[in-house]
C-alpha cells in the first residue's frame, strides 16, 4: 500500500485510578473496530493494551497510552514516568507479581500481564530504567486467523 | 456473501410512532434512526431483542408470530410450553392444567421444553469441564439475540461460544422424529410449535443462525396463547405428558442454566445492557479465569421477554415457587435427580445439528481501510463541534452516533437543534447585518409616510 497514512490516539491515564482503568484500550477498541481492522486482531490489540494501561496504572503511578493505526498494523505505545523495572527478565516470567495485597484482592496481579503482552503481539519492545520509567511498544499486523 | 435481507419479527407501525426516541437509546447495536419524526429499523443491525417494543411508551412496535390457523395445515400438530410459560400462572395451578389448556386450544400433542433443557444442561458441563487451552470464559449460545449480538458487535468472542441447541429446538428435532415413526407421517405434515416469551425465537426460526434446518414450524406469541388459555384451562387431564425436574425448570429465569449444569465458576447476565457489558469485558480479556457466562438478552431471562403477559417480578415468583416445590420432591444430589428425569431414548446430541456461527460485523466506516481512516478522522473533527449533550433529538442515540451517519452521508449537521440554532442565529444576524447595509435613500417614501404615521 502506498499511501502511508495513519491515525492517532491518546490518553493520559492516572495512577490509581480504577474507576476509570481499561477506558483507554476500550477507546482504541472502538475506532480499530470502526475502521475494519479484523475483529481478532482487534482483540489481541485490546488485550495488549488494556494490560500495558493497567500496569501504568497500578504500579507507575499513571502515565499515557497511545495507539498508532496504519493500513496494515497497529502500534501501541504504553510509556510513564514510574518507578521502572530493576530486572526485566523476571518482570516477564509468567506469574511473577510485586502487586500489593490490596491489588490482588481486586483481581489484578496474577503476574500475567507482561507474558500477555509478549503473546498476543506481534513485536514487542520493553524499555525501562529505575528512576526514570518504562515504555512498551507492541505491533500488530493486521492479518486476519479465521475467526 | 451475506443474505441481502434479513427476516425480522420485530417491526415499526409507522403510524402509532411519535418520534420521542425512546427505542433509540433502547437499541443495543444502535440500529434504530428517527428521521422525519418517525422511527426506522436498520435491518442489518438489528438483532431481534425486542428491547425497543419493551420501552415504547406508544406500543408502535408488532411482533410477527405465528397464529393458531397455521395449525390446520398440518395433520398433526406438538407445542412445546416452556417454563417460561409456566411462569406466567401461579403455582396453584397445576402444569396438568395448563397441558390440557393447551390440548382444548387444538395441539394433539405436548411436549415439554424444560426436560430438553436437562439434555443441553449436560452437554453444557461436559464442554465447559472438558475444555481446554482456549480464551475464558466461554459463553452460553441458548438466547438467540446473544448470538446476534455477538455476530454482529462481538465476532471476536465466536470461537467462546458454546456449540449447543437451544432447549426448544432441541425438544422440536426430538418429537418431529418421534412423531414420523409412531404416526408414519410425513415431515410436512407434523406441526411442530414453539411458545415464545420473545421475538428473538421467531426470528431464528424463520432464519437461523445456528441450526442448519429448524424442527419447528414456528412460534406463537406467549402472551396471545396466554389470553386464550386463561379460559379453557383444564379438562379430564388425560394427556401423558413427560416433565423436567427443577433443574429443567429454572431454565426459564436467570441461573437456570449453570445451576442445571452444576456450575460453580460462572455468572448469570441478564439484560440488554448489563449482557453488552459483560461481553465487553470479555473481550477485553478481564475475566479470564471464569468458567462459563450464561447470557439472557432480557432482564431477569426469558421470563423477562417482551412477549410474556405477566409482570417478570411475578413471573419469576411463580417459576421459584414451582421449582421449590418440585425441589422438595426431589432428590438432594443434581445427578441423581437429573438422572432420573432424562430417560429418554435417542434424545439428539447438537452437534449433528449445528452450523457455524459466523461473524457479521456492522461497525466499521467502510470497507476501504483507507477510506474508514479518512471517515474516522471526519466522524472525530464532527463529533468534537456537537454539544455532547446525547439528548437524542436529532434522531441518532447519541452525538457519537449522529457524527458517524454524517460521516457516511446520512445525516446533516443540522439534525442537532442545537446547531439548526447556531445557524438559524446566524442566519438572522446575517439579515441584520444586510439589512443595515442597505441606503435608506433607496426606500420610497412611503417609509416616511410610515415615519409619520407613526408619531
Ligand atoms: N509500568 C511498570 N512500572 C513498574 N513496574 C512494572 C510496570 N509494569 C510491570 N511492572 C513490574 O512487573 C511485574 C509483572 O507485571 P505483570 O506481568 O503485568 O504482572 P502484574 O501486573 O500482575 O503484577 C509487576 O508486578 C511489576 O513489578
Ligand atoms: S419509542 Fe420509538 S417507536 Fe415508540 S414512539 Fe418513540 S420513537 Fe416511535
Ligand atoms: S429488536 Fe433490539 S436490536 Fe432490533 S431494533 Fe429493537 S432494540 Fe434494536
Ligand atoms: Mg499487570
Amino acid at each position: 500500500m502506498a499511501e502511508n497514512k495513519s491515525l492517532k490516539l491518546s490518553f493520559d491515564v492516572i495512577g490509581g485510578d480504577f474507576e476509570r482503568a481499561g477506558e483507554a484500550s476500550a477507546k482504541i477498541k472502538k475506532m480499530l473496530k470502526m475502521i475494519g481492522v479484523p475483529a481478532d486482531i482487534v482483540r489481541r490489540i485490546a488485550i495488549g493494551t488494556y494490560e500495558a494501561e493497567m500496569n501504568a496504572i497500578i504500579h507507575a503511578g499513571g502515565g499515557n497510552v497511545a495507539a498508532e493505526a496504519f493500513s496494515d498494523a497497529t502500534v501501541i505505545t504504553v510509556s510513564d514516568q514510574g518507578p521502572g523495572i530493576p530486572d526485566i527478565e523476571k518482570a516477564l516470567q509468567e506469574g511473577y507479581s510485586t502487586a500489593p495485597d490490596h491489588v490482588r484482592q481486586m483481581g489484578f496481579g496474577a503476574g500475567m500481564g507482561l507474558p500477555n503482552m509478549v503473546k498476543c503481539s506481534d513485536e514487542f519492545d520493553i524499555k525501562s530504567v529505575v528512576g526514570e520509567g518504562t515504555t512498551i511498544t507492541m505491533r500488530f499486523e493486521h492479518i486476519s486467523e479465521d475467526l | 456473501m451475506a443474505p441481502a435481507e434479513y427476516f425480522h419479527s420485530v417491526r415499526l407501525l409507522r403510524d402509532k410512532c411519535q418520534g420521542c426516541v425512546s427505542c433509540v437509546k433502547a437499541c443495543p447495536t444502535e440500529a434504530i434512526r428517527v428521521r422525519n419524526g418517525k422511527a426506522e429499523i436498520l435491518a442489518d443491525r438489528c438483532v431481534d431483542c425486542g428491547a425497543c417494543a419493551s420501552i415504547c411508551p406508544y406500543h408502535a412496535f408488532s411482533i410477527k408470530t405465528a397464529t393458531l390457523d397455521g395449525l390446520e395445515k398440518y395433520a398433526y400438530n406438538i407445542v412445546l410450553p416452556a417454563p417460561s410459560m409456566y411462569s406466567q400462572f401461579p403455582e396453584q395451578v397445576p402444569m396438568e392444567d395448563i397441558w390440557q389448556g393447551l390440548h382444548n386450544l387444538g395441539f394433539d400433542e405436548i411436549f415439554d421444553v424444560s426436560l430438553a433443557s436437562e439434555y443441553i444442561a449436560k452437554e453444557i458441563e461436559t464442554y465447559v469441564k472438558n475444555y481446554t487451552g482456549g480464551r475464558k470464559p466461554l459463553i452460553s449460545s441458548t438466547c438467540p439475540s446473544v448470538l446476534r449480538l455477538i455476530q454482529v458487535k462481538f465476532p471476536e468472542l465466536i470461537k467462546q461460544v458454546v456449540p449447543v441447541l437451544a432447549p426448544a429446538e432441541a425438544a422440536a428435532i426430538y418429537v418431529r422424529q418421534k412423531a414420523e415413526a409412531k404416526l408414519g407421517l410425513a415431515s410436512e405434515k407434523i406441526g411442530v410449535w414453539f411458545i415464545s416469551p420473545c421475538p428473538s425465537k421467531e426470528t431464528n426460526i424463520r432464519q437461523s443462525v445456528d441450526v442448519r434446518q429448524t424442527a419447528l414450524s414456528g412460534s406463537f406469541s406467549l402472551a396471545e396463547i396466554y389470553g386464550k388459555l386463561l379460559r379453557c384451562l383444564g379438562g379430564d387431564n388425560t394427556l401423558n405428558v413427560v416433565t423436567g425436574s427443577s433443574y429443567g425448570m429454572g431454565w426459564g429465569a436467570y441461573g437456570g442454566e449453570i445451576s442445571s449444569a452444576g456450575l460453580e465458576n460462572a455468572l448469570a447476565v441478564h439484560g440488554v445492557d448489563n449482557v453488552y457489558e459483560v461481553l465487553e469485558q470479555i473481550s477485553m480479556n478481564k475475566m479470564p479465569t471464569l468458567d462459563y457466562v450464561e447470557c439472557n438478552m432480557c432482564e431477569r431471562g426469558c421470563i423477562g421477554g417482551c412477549l410474556t403477559a405477566e409482570n417478570k417480578f411475578v413471573a419469576e415468583s411463580n417459576l421459584r415457587r414451582r421449582i421449590n416445590i418440585l425441589r422438595s420432591q426431589e432428590p438432594v444430589e443434581r445427578e441423581l435427580t437429573m438422572a432420573s428425569s432424562m430417560t429418554l431414548e435417542d434424545f439428539p446430541r447438537s452437534a449433528a445439528y449445528l452450523k457455524k456461527l459466523v461473524a457479521r460485523p456492522m461497525m466499521h466506516l467502510d470497507e476501504n481501510i483507507m477510506e474508514a481512516m479518512k471517515k474516522f478522522e471526519r466522524m472525530e473533527e464532527v463529533l468534537y463541534s456537537l454539544p455532547g449533550l446525547n439528548c437524542g433529538a436529532c434522531g441518532a442515540p447519541s452525538c457519537q452516533g449522529l457524527a458517524e451517519d454524517i460521516v457516511q452521508g446520512k445525516a446533516h449537521e443540522i439534525d442537532c437543534i442545537f446547531k439548526l440554532r447556531g445557524s438559524v442565529h446566524k442566519l438572522a444576524q446575517g439579515m441584520i447585518e444586510l439589512a443595515k447595509q442597505i441606503p435608506i435613500s433607496h426606500e420610497p417614501q412611503s417609509l416616511n409616510a410610515v415615519e409619520e404615521d407613526e408619531r
